[in-house]
């Protein structure tokens, strides 16, 4: 195949197919065993400083936001992540100086809340660099390809373009139409971790509604940390094997943490505290604000659910409910700026 | 409507803009769309001549009905009592196979071939400003049949050259995009502004102004623009959205103001 165009952005958590291979032949335990830990374990011994790491879920939907207080707090340092539309995950995990590279897809945005004063300030002051552009279907095919056990997927995305160009893909002509075709590298991070609505101790694992990119990114990652809201029966997972959207060999450790993605969108259960982002979104406007936010509700905490106290405990869990369920109307204070 | 009273019609640049892109789209085509100004467009689209408009979401949501403006293009609001929650590698499969007709782009700064920069302003390695990337803009400019950008009209936005090139309009021109392998017959169609609608010309793939906004003149649109932009023949005047698009806007689709009223 005749190489057209290489992309100069740097080529991350890629893997000679063979060494895939042994990896997932040699470190992924098909053994059903039971996987239940606590989250600062797990964290502890999955993840450690320098790796390059994707986070499940979409920014600050369906995301470990338990996990990623700990990897704050436990103070891992020099991390590379995946930014694939990585949102209040990435802004929160720049402020607590656990990243300083990004793979980017989309990064530095709140979606509909606008800009992330912190990322952007991180970024355009140089604390944190951005080694490689990509598209979302870039990643997601990424780990498409590493979940296949292929070197490369190819997709019509990215020609002719400057996400293309600093981007860790080729272009080729394609052996079959003749037509220049963008080669997708694999992409097996060292660790994922992934937040899921209920799963059993072996850590097979159901979501509700969309999967996004988890299918793919749970058969790529190294290492896999699940956390989930409910643990439940394997017997419960065997009646419905058909809702099973991750199965336990793929599995390194669960964690059971209720509301684990507040102030994120946890769908069916709870929609995105927006109470909660305004004041991130305001307090991050200086360096002086962050630090205040990290030590009230990162640094000072020891545990999950004494930060679900700290946010307003059950009673604006139920709040988040009732929103989710549309019984309430969602204000956004925001937006009223 | 009552006879020798004379209705006076208000409504903001924004509003226009998603009556004009609502109108774009057609019953029984497929839009991806973004959070904010498209989602309103197309539900706006749905509650009058586009009852059939399959909305799909990158994230995997498939045929939503809804219920109120998502934040996130992968929040719950994105799927539901949707046909289908889905996940990227469905939706994005689909456009690259040719099952979506439209997509929604905004950007920070457009050129003549329509061509969107939303990846930085300034160097890249030296960002003056940071903007988040391509997202899934670069996978809907390339895969989708048609696409529809909404973006503020200005000098620093509508720009000879672009800082950063993230998502492909037509490249440098004609045959570009099926010279660099990109799918055939796709590309932007329409242009959206608070100033005018712009498309493409056929022959030189160039933007092309098709109609300025009431009370908005071709100069204003010149002087607006950082390149030479196309004038048609016939500019038009844009109709101003109805009573009923109005309503259904500011009471049904987004009662709070967050995108509106912005």
């Amino acid at each position: 195949m005749k190489v057209i165009h290489e992309g100069g952005g740097e080529l991350l958590g890629w893997l000679d197919p063979d060494e895939a291979r042994r990896w997932m032949t040699e470190e992924k335990n098909r053994g059903l065993e039971d996987k239940r830990m606590t989250i600062s374990e797990a964290v502890r011994r999955f993840t450690k400083d320098g790796d390059y790491f994707a986070l499940g879920g979409f920014g600050h939907v369906r995301v470990s936001m338990a996990a990623i207080y700990e990897l704050i707090r436990q103070g891992r340092r020099n991390l590379t992540i995946a930014g694939k539309t990585a949102v209040h995950d990435i802004d929160i995990l720049i402020a607590g100086k656990v990243v300083d590279k990004v793979e980017c897809a989309y990064s530095f945005g709140h979606e509909l809340r606008g800009l992330s004063p912190a990322g952007r300030r991180a970024v355009e002051s140089g604390r944190i660099k951005v080694v490689a552009e990509i598209s979302n279907a870039g990643f997601q095919w990424r780990f498409k390809a590493a979940a296949m056990g292929l070197p490369f997927l190819p997709a019509r995305i990215m020609l002719g373009t400057d996400t293309f160009r600093l981007s860790s893909a080729k272009i080729v002509e394609d052996p079959f139409s003749g037509k220049p075709l963008c080669l997708i590298p694999a992409c097996y991070p060292d660790f994922a971790i992934i937040h899921v609505h209920r799963c059993d101790k072996y850590g097979n694992s159901q979501i509700d509604g969309i999967e996004i990119e988890d299918i793919d990114l749970a058969r790529a990652a190294k290492r896999l940390i699940i956390t989930t809201e409910r643990l439940i029966d394997e017997e419960d997972i065997r009646k419905d094997p058909g809702r099973t959207a991750i199965p336990y060999f793929l599995v390194d450790a669960v964690c059971e943490v209720k509301y684990g993605s507040h102030p994120g969108n946890m769908p069916g259960l709870y929609y995105s505290d927006e109470e909660h982002m305004a004041e991130w979104l305001g307090m991050s406007r200086t360096e002086e604000g962050v630090r205040e936010y990290l030590e009230k509700y990162i640094l000072s905490v020891e545990s999950f659910e004494e930060y679900i106290q700290l946010v307003g405990g059950e009673e604006k869990m139920k709040l988040l409910e009732r929103i989710e369920t549309l019984e309430e109307p969602l204000k956004c204070p925001w937006a009223e700026s | 409507m009552p006879v020798g009273r004379e209705l006076k019609i208000t409504f903001t640049a924004v509003e226009l803009m998603a009556c004009v892109a609502s109108r774009i789209l057609e019953d029984g085509s497929a839009v991806l769309v973004g959070t904010g100004l498209p989602i309103i467009a197309a539900t706006l689209a749905q509650k009058t001549h586009a009852p059939n408009l399959l909305i799909i979401f990158e994230a995997g949501g498939i045929g939503p009905v809804i219920p109120t403006i998502p934040i996130s293009v992968g929040d719950s609001r994105t799927f539901h009592k949707a046909v289908m929650a889905a996940n990227m590698d469905y939706v994005m499969g689909c456009a690259q196979a040719g099952l979506i007709d439209y997509a929604f782009l905004g950007a920070a700064q457009i050129d003549q071939y329509g061509n969107l920069n939303t990846t930085v302003i300034g160097r890249h390695d030296h960002p003056k400003v940071r903007l988040p990337g391509s997202g899934g803009a670069n996978d809907a400019g390339s895969l989708c049949r048609r696409t529809i950008i909404l973006m503020q009209h200005d000098k620093r936005r509508f720009v000879e050259k672009l800082d950063f090139l993230t998502t492909p309009g037509y490249l440098t021109g004609p045959g570009e995009r099926e010279r660099a392998g990109l799918p055939s017959n796709t590309g932007p169609y329409r242009v959206i502004t608070q100033l005018g609608i712009m498309g493409f010309d056929d022959g030189s793939k160039r933007m092309k102004l098709l109609s300025v906004h009431p009370g908005v003149t071709v100069e204003d649109v010149l002087d607006n623009t950082g390149f030479d932009m196309i004038i048609s023949e016939e500019v038009s005047t844009t109709e101003p959205p109805t009573v009923r698009e109005l309503k259904l806007l500011r009471e049904e689709i987004d009662p709070a103001g967050i995108v509106i009223r912005k």
